[in-house]
């Protein structure tokens, strides 16, 4: 994946990984793999697994945007998945409105709130800054939970329209179009993650998440920047809302806005390791499987042994690889610092 | 309005915000001395209402003599908790370390449904069953028990902090680990007590709360998400602050449920949390 | 008016009087030294022009602009530039990379902005480095980094809080040289710094910060005769001796 190596220029020397045509090479054969996935493996489960896998890496992406490059670690994205999903069914459901434009509604909503949440919570930091992000996140379940025009706890069915058209956003003679679309967006939070990666934005965001005063001094408006990030961020989150209402047919608060949901994203982008393009893809490569399977194999007793499981495979995470799987690639390839001069005593004269 | 319902109000507001407070001060316990959010003290707190609760079926142990019991219990627990995971994320990034208590939090809520299913359990014919009166004034006796358990054990925390050589050990290690190791302070030992205390806080509030609230794997869940609230609203490690923040959140729920309807409470308190860190964002009594 | 005045500029923490009163006068082209014992409020003083802190009272003014209180990116922007005591390196971030973050604010466009952080490098002697993760860094590159980063957003005035504080007598050298060059094209500095030696040479104007409070503003031959400077060197040094034993 290209972004294993440091942004925008080729590397002059390291191992093989890290040349730019072996990453551009590699990445066109996954795509080319992606394309086909459906007809390689056209076992439901197998199929409906990608499509999860595809959809945390769109939620992971986007909870790296600011997450990762910005260093912002919020733990109330689910406001934006659940605004997204919301906003689009709730259109759908009363007027009919195609979900494709209740998705871009649905995307303008959560930037709204995004705004909304950002403007008072950045100047938060560290764990005041997770906590302030849950208590969002919470304001907006309780909302839902109890607001009867949307379905309240219940939550809402969306209607069902036969014809599997493309334009309806609904299929069900077979699940193969819900991973191309999936794909595609999927492919957008790349493209909007490698562009900003490159961009002034980029720059800005990985500077300020590093040291805030030093990016001041070098002309940083770091809230301004955080919002941006905080938006775009929104905005792919929403879109994997709308999906997911799409895909399952059913919302609720307990599931859209639920604190798992926001844990979960973060938890994909981290495993996979913050600041990268492919972080969230490998998080959610090796997280969802491994949800899944624990799922199929300990979920049918009922009760939720594959949770226990799932829960200890965080601790054990979180215990031994901190830094991320893509800190694993990353310690091997990071150039070493020069060792010509001397390092002096760091107080000395002072 | 009548004056009776709102001393009625504002009376249960401040007994459940007891509890929230002794909750808060443990969580805000570890916060101070290793910068650590303990994401799964809820669930120390529901595995302590279940132990009252196996205490109480299996062998009729009343809430109040099982109190230590669970106590200890939760002691252990979170003494295990630093041993086994958190020492070896002491220097990790923030987030492994919300990671891995959160990974906890989940072993932990879904370890009990799958033992003891999601029903929910009560505790009936407890030695604290019943109601006072105080001037018209109706309280049930479980919740003023809690509120007094929560009184008391913060103020012994607190002797035990500011008065007896331990605590100040711990106070030191909170200050400065470095500092307190070059002291001649066994920082690994401080970091377990530090576990240990605020998690025993936990199952006191648990054994507490189980004689009036319903016993459910969800249970701490519950409770925490304010919990967490009122020690960003004090100032995270502050123990003053995570008292007040405490009772502070417990006035708020009831007051808003009470002026606007009892469902949405919970959003006042958020809503005044970031109306709070706004204006403060080092929380109340939080130093920069 | 002068390039940049400070007017009665005072900073106070809680019953601690960090800057009292401070009237400094910078002329377009000057390399100020600014000296003091620790503790005397000069990084205190750099905050308060760069809009780290708001002074509680008293005025700065910038090519005659009042620029008090103004945010630090918004200073920044304006002209000033500065380097921190305590480096700040983006550390995960390459050498190019933390340059061109500085280099971004008058290039938006990236490529504009890797070109004009790479002519920095040149001019910094970094350029072998341009690839390397900061954070590794020794002490004495990233001082240079950081003085790099801050001269890509093309300032007029330069603050330098304790460029040379670490760096062995080679590399202060090498420093003395580069902030001398980088005045003779032009640029206007200030530079901290808490020994005398390093700044006396280097610079026309010393003004003596103690306690908060200017008490000599002079060349820096007057200066070194001063009696109330060398008292309070003195004071600092017999402090500092009575503390090693
Ligand atoms: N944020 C702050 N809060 C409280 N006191 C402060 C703060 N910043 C500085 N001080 C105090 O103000 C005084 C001046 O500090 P300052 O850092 O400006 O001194 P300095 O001249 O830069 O010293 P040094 O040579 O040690 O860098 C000191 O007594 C310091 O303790
Ligand atoms: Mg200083």
């Amino acid at each position: 994946m290209q972004s294993v190596s440091r942004q925008g220029q080729e590397p002059r020397s390291g191992p093989w990984w890290t040349r730019r045509w072996v990453q551009w090479g590699g990445g066109i054969l996954l795509l080319i793999f992606l394309l086909l996935f459906p007809y390689l493996f056209p076992r439901p489960f197998l199929r409906r697994m990608a499509i999860l896998v595809l959809l945390w890496s769109l939620l992971g992406l986007a909870w790296n945007i600011i997450g990762g490059y910005g260093g912002q670690v919020s733990l109330g994205h689910a406001v934006f998945f659940g605004l997204g999903a919301y906003t689009s069914s709730i259109l759908l459901e009363r007027w009919q409105v195609s979900p494709w434009l209740g998705m871009l509604a649905g995307a303008a909503v959560a930037a709204i709130a995004a705004l909304l949440i950002g403007w008072p919570t950045f100047r938060l930091q560290g764990h005041y800054f997770a906590i302030a992000t849950i208590a969002a996140g919470e304001i907006f379940a309780i909302l839902f939970r109890n607001w009867e025009w949307a379905g309240g706890a219940v939550g809402i069915y969306l209607p069902l329209i036969r014809g599997d058209q493309l334009v309806n956003f609904q299929f069900h003679e077979t699940k193969v179009p819900y991973y191309y679309i999936v794909l595609v967006m999927a492919l957008l939070a790349v493209a909007v993650t490698y562009a900003l990666e490159r961009s002034r934005a980029g720059y800005y965001l990985r500077a300020l998440r590093a040291d805030q005063d030093a990016a001041r001094s070098l002309g940083v408006p770091i809230t301004r920047y955080k919002l941006i990030a905080m938006v775009i961020s929104a905005v792919l989150t929403a879109i994997g809302g709308t999906f997911y209402a799409q895909f399952v047919l059913y919302i609720s608060p307990n599931t859209v806005f639920a604190l798992m949901l926001s844990v979960q994203m973060c938890l994909v982008a981290v495993l996979g390791g913050l600041g990268t393009i492919a972080g969230p893809i490998i998080g959610a490569m090796v997280l969802i499987p491994m949800a899944e399977y624990t799922r199929v194999f300990l979920g049918g007793r009922g009760g939720g042994l594959h949770l226990v499981v799932y829960g200890l495979l965080i601790v054990i995470i979180s215990v031994f690889q901190p830094a991320g799987l893509v800190g694993l690639l990353r310690r091997r390839t990071r150039p070493t610092p020069p060792p010509a001069m001397p390092t002096p005593a760091e107080e000395g004269i002072a | 309005m009548d004056l009776t319902i709102l001393a009625q109000t504002v009376a249960s507001g401040l007994l459940i915000g007891l509890v929230f407070s002794l909750l808060a001060v443990g969580l805000t316990l570890i916060f101070g001395v290793m910068d650590i959010v303990n994401f799964a003290h809820g669930e120390f707190l529901m595995l302590a209402m279940y132990v009252t609760y196996w205490l109480w079926v299996l062998w009729g142990m009343d809430p109040l003599f099982s109190l230590p019991i669970s106590a200890l219990v939760m002691f252990i627990l979170g003494a295990l908790t630093y041993l086994l995971v958190i020492r070896y994320v002491l220097d990790a990034p923030m987030l492994a370390q919300i990671f891995s208590t959160f990974g906890l939090m989940i072993f932990l809520r879904f370890l009990a449904q799958v033992l003891w299913t999601e029903d929910y359990r009560r505790i009936r014919g407890s030695l604290l069953e019943g109601r006072i009166e105080i001037a018209g004034v109706f309280l049930g006796r479980p919740e003023v028990a809690a509120a007094l358990g929560g009184i008391i054990t913060t103020a012994i925390l607190y002797w035990f902090l500011k008065g007896t050589r331990l605590g100040w050990a711990l106070e030191a290690t909170a200050e400065d680990r470095t500092v307190a190791a070059l002291m001649g302070i066994n920082t690994e030992w401080m970091f377990t007590l530090a576990w240990g205390i605020g998690s025993a806080c936990a199952g006191i509030a648990g054994t507490l709360l189980a004689t009036f609230y319903p016993i459910f794997p969800e249970a701490g869940a519950v409770f925490v998400l304010v919990t967490y609230v009122a020690v960003a609203l004090g100032g995270f490690g502050n123990i003053t602050g995570a008292f007040v923040g405490g009772i502070l959140i417990g006035l708020l729920q009831v007051v808003g449920g009470f002026l606007w309807e009892p469902r949405f409470k919970d959003v006042l308190v958020y809503g005044v949390y970031l109306l709070v860190v706004l204006v403060r964002p080092q929380g109340l009594l939080g130093r920069r | 008016m002068s390039l940049l005045e400070t007017h009665g500029l005072t900073k106070r923490f809680g019953g601690l009087v960090a800057n009292q009163a401070i009237d400094f006068r910078l002329e377009k082209g000057e390399l100020v030294g600014l000296i003091g014992p620790n503790g005397a409020g000069k990084t205190t003083f750099f905050n308060c022009i760069t809009g780290f802190y708001r002074p509680d009272e008293g005025r700065v003014f910038f090519r005659g602009r009042d620029v008090t209180g103004w945010s630090p990116e918004r200073i920044c922007r304006a002209g000033i530039a500065r380097t921190f005591q305590v480096v700040k390196t983006f550390r995960d971030m390459t050498v190019l990379e933390n340059v061109m973050v500085g280099a971004f604010l008058r290039h938006p466009r990236p490529a504009a902005a890797r070109a004009h952080a790479e002519a920095v490098l040149e001019t910094t002697g970094l350029t072998h480095l341009a690839d390397v993760q900061a954070g590794g860094l020794p002490i004495a590159y990233r001082k240079r980094l950081e003085l790099a980063r801050a001269l890509a957003t093309e300032p007029e005035v330069l603050f330098l809080d304790e460029a040379m504080a670490g760096l062995n007598p080679g590399e202060i050298q090498e420093a003395v040289a580069m902030v001398r060059r980088l005045w003779e094209q032009g640029l206007t500095i200030v530079l901290v710094e808490h020994v005398m030696e390093v700044v006396m040479p280097l610079a026309q104007r010393v003004v003596v910060l103690d306690y908060g409070q200017v008490i000599a503003d002079d060349t820096p031959e007057r200066v070194a005769k001063d009696p109330r400077v060398i008292e309070a060197y003195l004071g600092e040094r017999f402090a500092r001796e009575a503390r090693e034993g």
